[in-house]
């Protein structure tokens, strides 16, 4: 079994190293992982859950005021985007966070196209992290299953 | 919740209209070894530490506490998102540095943009720190130093209140007979020789005709 845990752990290490080094997640994320412990044993996922829901219902927002058939209120879609940016920012989703700023730069602008383009990116820029996060977690329950601890990955 | 009893622990008061972040700063604030309570409004915050709004009659829900009396909780500090409807943070700072009763209380202001001009003025009026989200744990380890402060702070200012209580001299009118000793000593030096010397419990008994010349020890309240 030693093996196993220790190709895991391999796998697991190499796996979240990748997240920061292909910029899907900065030094938040390692902040958020602080938090957790033996009290809190389920805050990291918790957390992301919370940020995957804001994210379904902030881009539906942005999409719906964008929507508008004649003129768009770019104020309502600037406060989405300002509360999106500020919980990628919170978790640690570096590009989700950076999609954020461009974003709202084309609603001071009013830049319709921009917007656009930008609420298309950011869909899928969430919809990929998520998946990545996913395949992570999933890592880590092999790792304990197979009896080994998850280990502490220090990024430099 | 009920009544907070002291205890050794820091109670902050976190105030933030989002849901995430005040998840956020509750675990932040928990892992820093505090006591957290959260509401989502700089109203919400005002109403927990007692300080109602005059215009907030027609709110049934909110209780009816008057600011003297409302001392069951301590806060140790406050700190506030900076953007939220009606209230912004820098309104409740204000309300809470006006205030007799709060203005102790630090207040820190926490935003998710870097304007130095809003930085300026939160700290022109009172803030003791202003942090940019998202706040990290090495963040609140400065809060320490003044949270300590106001804990120590009122701590004293108890016990001075307390001490200053007990010391109203005894009168008496035969005080040639009886050594007039702070109350605080006469109680410890009755606790400690419940059998007073024989010259000294007889001078007291002549001298102790009715009630109203000692005083009750009974009525003391102190409260630990």
């Amino acid at each position: 079994m030693d093996a196993l845990v220790a190709q895991l752990q391999m796998q697991f290490r190499d796996y979240t190293i990748s997240l920061y080094q292909q910029g899907f997640l900065d030094d938040q994320f390692t902040e958020l992982k602080k938090l957790q412990d033996e009290g809190s044993p389920d805050f990291v996922a918790e957390v992301l859950s919370l940020f995957f829901e804001d994210c379904v219902k902030l881009i539906g927002n942005m999409a719906r005021a964008l929507d508008q058939t004649g003129t768009v209120d770019y104020s309502q879609v600037g406060a989405s985007v300002h509360q999106l940016k500020g919980s990628s920012s919170s978790v640690g989703a570096k590009r989700v966070k950076g999609l954020c700023v461009t974003f709202k730069e084309y609603c001071e602008a009013k830049n319709y196209e921009g917007c656009v383009r930008c609420l298309q990116q950011v869909d899928i820029e969430y919809k990929t992290l998520k998946t990545k996060l996913q395949d992570m977690f999933n890592l880590e329950k092999q790792i304990i299953q197979a009896g080994g601890i998850v280990p502490q990955v220090d990024i430099n | 919740m009920g009544i907070v009893t002291e205890s050794s622990q820091f109670h902050v008061l976190a105030v933030d209209d989002s849901l995430f972040d005040r998840k956020m700063i509750e675990r932040l604030l928990q892992k820093s070894s505090c006591q957290v309570t959260t509401v989502d409004s700089g109203s919400k915050a005002l109403e927990f530490l007692g300080l109602r709004e005059s215009d907030d009659i027609n709110d049934p829900n909110a209780p009816s506490t008057s600011p003297q009396t409302h001392q069951e909780v301590e806060i140790n500090l406050i700190i506030t998102d900076y953007c939220m409807p009606g209230m912004t943070g820098y309104d409740l700072l204000k309300k809470v540095k006006e205030s007799a009763a709060f203005k102790s209380i630090p207040v820190v202001i926490m935003s998710s943009e870097n304007v130095p001009a809003r930085i300026s003025r939160c700290l022109e009026e009172g803030a003791e720190e202003f942090f940019l989200k998202p706040v990290k744990l090495a963040d609140l380890t400065k809060l320490k130093p003044h949270m300590m402060k106001t804990k120590l702070k009122k701590e004293s200012e108890k016990l001075a209140k307390e001490e200053n209580a007990l010391l109203i001299p005894v009168i008496e009118e035969d005080s040639s007979v009886i050594e007039i000793l702070p109350l605080s000593q006469e109680l410890e030096s009755e606790q400690h020789e419940p059998m007073l010397s024989s010259n000294k419990r007889k001078a007291m008994e002549e001298v102790i005709s009715t009630d109203r010349s000692r005083p009750k020890y009974n009525d003391i309240t102190t409260s630990v």
